[in-house]
């Protein structure tokens, strides 16, 4: 039974060889950039068209709510979304409501702020952390001032020029909220759904399939779901070198070798006959 | 290019250290991935304090009660609205100490009229909306008028057959079908009030198919997302030894 004993040994391959296998096919492709084509769908482009669309000086909330556990996600997502967004002129309010990406969600804030050169308090705000989110999000209904007294760096809001006369979400064109938390459902609930404002969710490729549901309703406008929705974000923009497109070649051959991984296990599964013991 | 310093070098190495020290867990349980894991749950710890304290009780407490008090020593006002904002802004801040009192056994019941007032606060609040977001707009949602879908999808079709080419609206009605019945089917294998049989079983076996098609899609964006976790640490790992390169001018 030599046919029997190979498949049997593949069902008892350590899984160790596994990891080893996708570690090095999905290290090899981030050496040498391929280039696959990523092509955009209609969700992450009805975000960019919703930006594309509004006149400059108009204001955008960007709210950020990741930590270094997901900042490879969407990391590249924030920078897309903000680079396109302080290309055409527009104002960003920035929030930071996981205690762990604050100082993170600053920094790229602060980079992408000064390639495009502008001026904290003029063209953007990072108003940063407060807890209890969802007393907040209801409380920004009402008054930016009232949950965030002051912004990140201990100015209050009336000192910055950008916050004259923007009192809540009545005064802001849209919300692209990039999250990797169920703190989404909240932006949907009260911004959108209380308040009224316009939302479009960036989020982990793990929770993509949650927010398609408010998508079809429409509660939301766009969705850009994972790495693959921040490449599309990257080529709408015109960025095809930037880390999440050069980072999709190795996606995609590890998809590759985890669908053949599959296939081999399950043939392996039925071969040696291991369904009939279960 | 911004200039790679021995700091940042040093700072790098201990995050790529750390990084390595973790990935050893898949070779097995270690002590350098018990370390990093210990040390990452103490850090944060310090560091939820210290952004606390530093953006929210400072300004949503510390400072209102210190406004509050020294409002008493300034002309002008009355002493019943200075008294009155001087006990709103105490408020939170007791009623937030109590918290403590978990550290001691014999007092730790008092901590439960925080969470019991924040809980309450919390369904108050979400109760309604979450109804109007989660059940009655998804609802509304599903609620697509048959004819309007079959008519769509007719007039794209005569589109094809008279001009030779499509609008891409048939698709669009198709989607709309397969979101209204999918829905159906999917709630009938959840009714468990009569039996799977007849038109009720057809419909429940529908409703597996169409969970199952869900289940995988959430699989495959699942496996993307871990993929796309580890593509983010090669990638770390790639821009530290660059950054030792450029330190050491190689």
């Amino acid at each position: 039974m030599a046919k029997s004993s190979f498949w049997q040994k593949v069902i008892d391959i350590d899984r160790r060889w596994i990891y080893l296998v996708i570690g090095i096919v999905t290290f090899v492709p981030i050496l040498k950039y391929i280039g696959m084509p990523v092509a955009v769908t209609s969700e992450v482009k009805a975000v960019y068209d919703m930006i594309e669309s509004l006149p400059p000086g108009s204001i955008v909330m960007v709210p950020m709510e990741f930590d270094p556990a997901t900042a490879a996600e969407l990391e590249p997502m924030s920078r897309a979304v903000l680079r396109h967004c302080f290309s055409r002129n527009l104002k960003v309010i920035s929030t930071a409501f996981m205690i762990d990406g604050v100082v993170l969600i600053e920094r790229d804030l602060r980079e992408i702020a000064a390639e495009y050169g502008k001026e904290y308090g003029q063209d953007y705000v990072y108003l940063g952390y407060k807890p209890y989110m969802q007393i907040v999000l209801l409380n920004m209904g009402e008054n930016f001032r009232k949950p965030f007294p002051r912004d990140y760096y201990g100015a209050r809001l009336d000192e910055l020029p950008m916050m004259f006369g923007v009192n809540n979400y009545s005064n802001i064109s849209c919300i692209v909220n990039i999250n990797a938390t169920s703190g989404a459902d909240y932006w949907i609930n009260y911004a959108s759904g209380r308040y009224g404002a316009k939302l479009a969710l960036g989020v982990t490729a793990v929770m993509a399939t949650d927010y398609y549901a408010f998508l079809q309703s429409g509660q939301i406008f766009g969705l850009i779901g994972g790495l693959k929705g921040a490449a599309e974000y990257e080529k709408l923009i015109g960025r095809n070198k930037d880390v999440a497109n050069r980072s999709m070649d190795a996606v995609s051959v590890a998809h590759v070798f985890i669908i053949l991984f599959i296939v081999i296990g399950n043939i392996a599964f039925f071969v040696t006959g291991r369904q009939k013991r279960l | 290019m911004q200039e790679v310093t021995f700091g940042t070098v040093l700072w790098m190495t201990s995050a790529a250290f750390l990084t390595i020290c973790i990935f050893s867990f898949l070779y097995r349980d270690n002590p350098l991935y018990r370390f990093a894991e210990h040390l990452v749950v103490g850090v944060s710890a310090g560091y939820w304090i210290a952004i606390l304290y530093h953006t929210s009780l400072t300004d949503l407490w510390i400072e209102p009660l210190g406004a509050s008090i020294s409002a008493f020593g300034q002309p002008g006002g009355s002493f019943v609205a200075k008294f009155g904002a001087l006990v709103l802004n105490i408020l939170p801040g007791l009623i937030g100490l109590l918290m403590f009192s978990r550290f001691f056994a014999k007092t730790s019941w008092i901590s439960r009229w925080p969470i019991a007032f924040y809980l309450g606060v919390s369904a108050g609040v979400a109760l309604p909306l979450f109804l109007q977001s989660f059940v009655v707009r998804q609802v509304a949602a599903n609620m697509v008028n048959p004819a309007d879908i079959f008519g769509t999808m007719a007039a794209d079709l005569t589109i094809l057959f008279n001009y030779g080419n499509s609008t891409l609206l048939f698709w669009q009605g198709f989607g709309e079908l397969i979101i209204v019945v999918g829905c159906i089917c999917g709630l009938a294998y959840f009714y468990f009030s009569a039996e799977h049989k007849g038109i009720m079983g057809g419909a429940a076996k529908v409703g597996i198919w169409i969970l199952m098609i869900g289940f995988g899609a959430t699989f495959g964006y699942t496996v993307m997302s871990r993929i796309s976790l580890l593509i983010g640490r090669f990638n770390y790992l790639i821009s530290w030894v660059s950054a030792i390169g450029d330190f050491l001018r190689i």
